[in-house]
C-alpha cells in the first residue's frame, strides 16, 4: 500500500487523535491521554518518511504528485476539490511540521503535567497538526486557507488555554483579530486569482503563468496586485510590519505553543504561501520588491524592540518577529530556495530557544523575568547548554544551522539578482543586533550571580521528558544546516539543488529578468573562479560572520565585563531608551488611532445607535403603536348596549349612504 | 289601487320609530318590541315589492324573516328572564358589566 495514493492517511491521524482526546478525554488518564496525542502525531510523522522514501523513487515527470479525493465546491465555473499535492516543498514542510510537532508534544508531557485540561491542551495541539498538515498538502489555494484559517483557530484556542486569565483571552482575541486583517486581503487575493485564471488550482494557475510575461516595476498589473494581496495574508500570519503586534502578545500563551505554533509552523505559513506561489511572485518584481523591504525593515525593526525586553519569552517573540524578517528578505530578493531553508533551521533553533525558555521559567517556578535570574548554568546544564547551542545557531557563528541560512540570504541580497545594498546593509545591522540580543538573554539568564532568592525558588533541571527533546533539537540546530556547507565551497548547495523544480520549472522564460539573472550569472562565475579554500574563507570571514561575532562580545562587555555600562548609556540616551523600551509605543499608537476609535463607533453608533435607537426602537416601536392604539380604542366597549345600539345604526346608515352613492356612480 | 310608495312610507316610518325606541329606550323588553316592529317594517316593504312586481321572491322572504324573527324572540325572551333573575332588573344601564 504505497502512502502515496493515502496522502490523506497524514492528515486524518492527528484529526482523529484530536476528535478522541477532544471527546472522550475528560475520563482518561494522563498515559492514555499521551499515547493517544503522541501517538497520532509519530504515526503521522513515520507516515512522512515512508512518503520521503516513495516520493524519492518517483520519476521527475510525476512530480508534483496529486491525488485528487472528492469534489468539494462547484458552482458554475468555480469547482475546488479536496485534492493533495506533494512535490520537493511539501516534503520540507511535513518534515519540519511533524518532527518539531512530534517533540513539543513530547516535551508537553513534562510541561503541562501539572495543569488542568491536560487532554484538552493535547486535542488542541493535535488538531492544530491537522490544519497545518492540510495548509500544506492542499493542492489549491482555496484548501489552503482553510488551513489557513484553522492554524489561526488554534492558535487563538492555545493563547487562550488559561482561560481563567484576563490576558490570556485577550491576547488570543488580539491575535485572531489582527490576523483577520491580513486575511481579508488573502481572501480578496483568491478571488481575483480565480477571476484571474478561471481555476484554484496550483498546477492550472502556474501553468497559464507560463504564457504571461513578466510585468513591469511598478504597481497596478493584475499580478502584482494578486500578488500584493497575497502577501498582505502573510503579512498577518507571520507578524511583519505593521501587523506583527500580536505575536508578543500570543506569548500568554503555555511555552510549548510558542515554541510551536508562534516560532516553528504557523507563523512561517506566509513564508510558505510567498514560497509556493513563487511562479507568480517571479512576474510581479513590484511585489517581490515590496516583500524583500516588509521583510528587511521587519527584521531590523523587532531586533531593536528585542535589545531592551526583560521578558525571556518577548525577546524570543520579536527574535521570531525578525527571524521572519529574513525569511521574506530571502523571498524578496529571489532566493526562495534560501528563504524556506532559514524556515527549517529557524523552525530548528528557534523551537528549541522557546522550548529552552519554558525549561528555565519550569526551574524558576514560573519567573519569566530576566533580570530576577543569572547564575542558572550550573543548575539547569541541559537547558543551558542547548540553548547557548541554539543562541550560536541564531546569531549566525559559523558551523552552526543559522549561519548557512542567513548567510545564503545576506548573500541574495548583497549579490543576487534582485541585490539592493540597502536591503543588505539593513539586514547586516539587524543580523549584529540579534547576536547582541540573543547573547544578552543567556548572559543574563545564565551568567553572574542569581538575583533571586535562592530559599524560595527551588532550582531544578527539567525531567526527561523536556530535556531529550532539548537535545535532539540541539542537534539538529547543529548540523541541521549542513546540507548547504558545499555552499561554503562554492560548490552545490544540496537544499537547494532538492528545492531547485520547485523554483525553476514556471521561471520567467525569457526578458528582462533573464537579463538580470544573467548577469548575476556572470558574477558568481567570477567567484566560482577561487579555489574551494578561498571560497570558505572568505563565507567565514565575510560581513555577517564578523558582525555577529561583533554582537556577541558586545554583549559579553556589556553584561558580564563591566555590567554598569548598560545603565549608564541608558541615562545617556533616555529618550532613544525608552521609546524602544516602550516598544516605539506601537501599541499605544494603534489604541489610539484605530482600537479605541473602533470601539468608540461600536459602543456609541452600532451599538447605543443603530442597534438600540434603530432597531430596537422600530420593534419596539411597533408594539407601542398596538398598545396605544389598542388603549385609546377599547374604550368603545364601554358595557353600555345602547351605546352599541347607536352604533349598529351608524353603521347601517353609512353602509346604506355608500351603497346609494355607489348606486349612483354605476348608474 | 294604492300606489307602492305608500307601503314604503309606511314601513320607512315604522323602521324610523323602531331605530328611536331602539336607541332610546331603557327597558329590555321595550327594546326588544322595538326590534320586532323593525323586522316587520322591513316585511311590509318586502311584500309591497312582491305585490308591486308580482314575484314571489318577496313573500319567500318574508316567511323567513318570520321564521328567524320567531326563533330570536324565543331565544331573547330567554336571555331576558335569565338577566331580570340575576339582577333583579330589566334596565339595560345596569348590565354593563361586560366591558374593556
Amino acid at each position: 500500500m504505497p502512502i502515496l495514493n493515502y496522502l490523506w492517511i497524514i492528515l486524518a491521524l492527528p484529526l482523529l487523535g484530536s476528535a478522541i482526546n477532544g471527546l472522550l478525554g475528560k475520563n482518561f488518564s494522563k498515559p492514555a491521554v499521551n499515547a493517544i496525542g503522541i501517538g497520532s502525531v509519530s504515526l503521522s510523522f513515520l507516515s512522512v518518511v515512508e512518503l520521503a522514501r516513495e516520493f524519492a523513487q518517483l520519476p521527475a515527470g510525476d512530480i508534483p504528485w496529486v491525488r485528487n479525493y472528492f469534489t468539494w465546491i462547484t458552482a458554475g465555473q468555480f469547482k475546488v476539490d479536496f485534492s493533495l499535492q506533494v512535490d520537493q516543498l511539501t516534503i520540507v514542510m511535513l518534515f519540519v511540521v511533524t518532527f518539531v510537532s512530534l517533540l513539543v508534544h513530547v516535551y508537553s508531557t513534562g510541561y503541562m503535567a501539572h495543569e488542568e485540561g491536560y487532554y484538552r491542551f493535547f486535542s488542541y495541539l493535535n488538531l492544530f497538526v491537522f490544519f497545518m498538515l492540510t495548509l500544506v498538502l492542499a493542492a489549491n489555494v482555496v484548501l489552503m486557507f482553510v488551513g489557513w484559517e484553522g492554524v489561526g483557530l488554534c492558535s487563538y484556542l492555545l493563547i487562550g488555554f488559561w482561560s481563567l486569565k484576563r490576558s490570556a483571552i485577550s491576547a488570543g482575541k488580539k491575535a485572531f483579530i489582527t490576523t483577520r486583517i491580513g486575511d481579508f486581503g488573502f481572501t480578496v487575493g483568491i478571488l481575483l486569482l480565480f477571476w484571474t485564471f478561471k481555476s484554484v488550482d496550483f498546477n492550472a494557475i502556474f501553468k497559464q503563468t507560463m504564457n504571461m510575461p513578466a510585468e513591469g516595476f511598478a504597481p497596478g498589473g493584475v499580478l502584482t496586485v494578486i500578488c500584493i494581496l497575497l502577501f498582505t495574508g502573510a503579512i498577518g500570519k507571520s507578524a511583519q510590519l505593521p501587523l506583527y503586534v500580536w505575536l508578543p502578545d500570543a506569548m500568554e500563551g503555555p511555552t510549548p505553543v510558542s515554541a510551536l505554533i508562534h516560532a516553528a509552523t504557523m507563523v512561517t505559513a506566509g513564508v510558505y504561501m510567498v514560497a509556493r506561489m513563487n511562479p507568480l511572485f517571479a512576474r510581479a518584481p513590484f511585489a517581490l520588491f515590496i516583500v524583500a523591504l516588509v521583510g528587511v525593515l521587519t527584521a531590523f525593526y523587532a531586533a531593536t524592540i528585542g535589545l531592551l525586553q526583560t521578558d525571556i519569552k518577548k525577546v524570543l517573540a520579536y527574535s521570531t518577529i525578525s527571524q521572519l524578517g529574513y525569511m521574506f528578505l530571502g523571498l524578496g530578493v529571489g532566493a526562495y530556495a534560501a528563504g524556506v531553508f532559514h524556515l527549517m533551521t529557524h523552525a530548528f533553533f528557534k523551537g528549541l530557544l522557546f522550548l529552552a525558555a519554558g525549561s528555565v521559567i519550569h526551574a524558576m517556578g514560573g519567573e519569566q523575568d530576566m533580570l530576577k535570574m543569572g547564575g542558572l548554568r550550573k543548575q539547569i546544564p541541559v537547558t543551558y547548554w542547548t540553548m547557548f547551542i541554539a543562541t550560536l545557531a541564531i546569531a549566525g557563528i559559523p558551523g552552526f544551522a543559522g549561519f548557512f541560512s542567513k548567510d545564503e540570504i545576506l548573500d541574495a541580497a548583497g549579490s543576487g539578482p534582485h541585490a539592493n545594498i540597502w536591503l543588505w546593509l539593513l539586514a547586516l545591522a539587524g543580523a549584529g543586533l540579534t547576536s547582541f540580543y540573543m547573547f544578552r538573554l543567556i548572559f543574563l539568564t545564565f551568567f553572574g550571580k542569581p538575583r533571586f532568592d535562592a530559599h524560595k525558588v527551588h532550582v531544578h533541571e527539567s525531567p526527561r521528558s523536556m530535556t531529550v527533546p532539548l537535545m535532539i533539537l540541539a542537534f539538529l540546530s547543529t548540523f541541521g544546516g549542513w546540507f548547504a556547507a558545499p555552499h561554503l565551497l562554492g560548490g552545490t548547495d544540496y537544499f537547494e539543488k532538492f528545492l531547485h523544480p520547485i523554483f525553476s520549472t514556471y521561471a520567467v522564460p525569457a526578458g528582462v529578468e533573464q537579463q538580470v539573472s544573467l548577469a548575476g550569472a556572470a558574477g558568481s562565475a567570477g567567484e566560482i573562479a577561487r579555489s574551494p579554500i578561498m571560497e570558505l574563507i572568505h563565507s567565514l570571514t565575510g560581513p555577517p560572520v564578523i558582525i555577529a561575532l561583533a554582537g556577541l562580545l558586545l554583549a559579553w562587555w556589556f553584561y558580564i565585563k563591566s555590567p554598569e555600562i548598560p545603565e549608564r548609556l541608558e541615562q545617556r540616551a533616555r529618550g532613544l531608551y525608552t521609546l524602544i523600551f516602550h516598544k516605539y509605543y506601537v501599541d499605544e499608537i494603534y489604541a489610539a488611532l484605530i482600537v479605541n476609535p473602533l470601539l468608540w463607533i461600536s459602543t456609541n453608533v452600532l451599538w447605543h445607535g443603530v442597534d438600540e435607537t434603530l432597531i430596537d426602537g422600530a420593534v419596539n416601536g411597533v408594539a407601542r403603536v398596538a398598545r396605544e392604539s389598542g388603549s385609546q380604542l377599547r374604550e368603545i366597549q364601554s358595557g353600555n348596549a345602547r351605546s352599541y345600539a347607536s352604533w349598529v345604526v351608524i353603521g347601517a346608515v353609512g353602509v346604506t349612504v355608500l351603497m346609494l352613492g355607489l348606486w349612483g356612480v354605476v348608474r | 289601487m294604492v300606489p307602492i310608495s305608500y307601503y314604503l312610507v309606511l314601513s320607512a316610518i315604522l323602521f324610523g320609530l323602531g331605530i328611536i325606541a331602539f336607541v332610546f329606550k331603557r327597558n329590555i323588553i321595550t327594546i326588544f318590541m322595538s326590534i320586532e316592529l323593525m323586522l316587520n317594517a322591513v316585511n311590509l316593504a318586502f311584500v309591497a315589492f312582491a305585490r308591486a312586481h308580482n314575484q314571489l321572491d318577496g313573500l319567500v322572504f318574508v316567511f323567513f324573516v318570520i321564521v328567524v324573527a320567531a326563533a330570536e324572540a324565543a331565544v331573547g325572551l330567554a336571555i331576558v328572564i335569565t338577566v331580570y333573575q340575576n339582577r333583579q332588573s330589566l334596565n339595560i344601564e345596569r348590565i354593563n358589566l361586560l366591558k374593556f
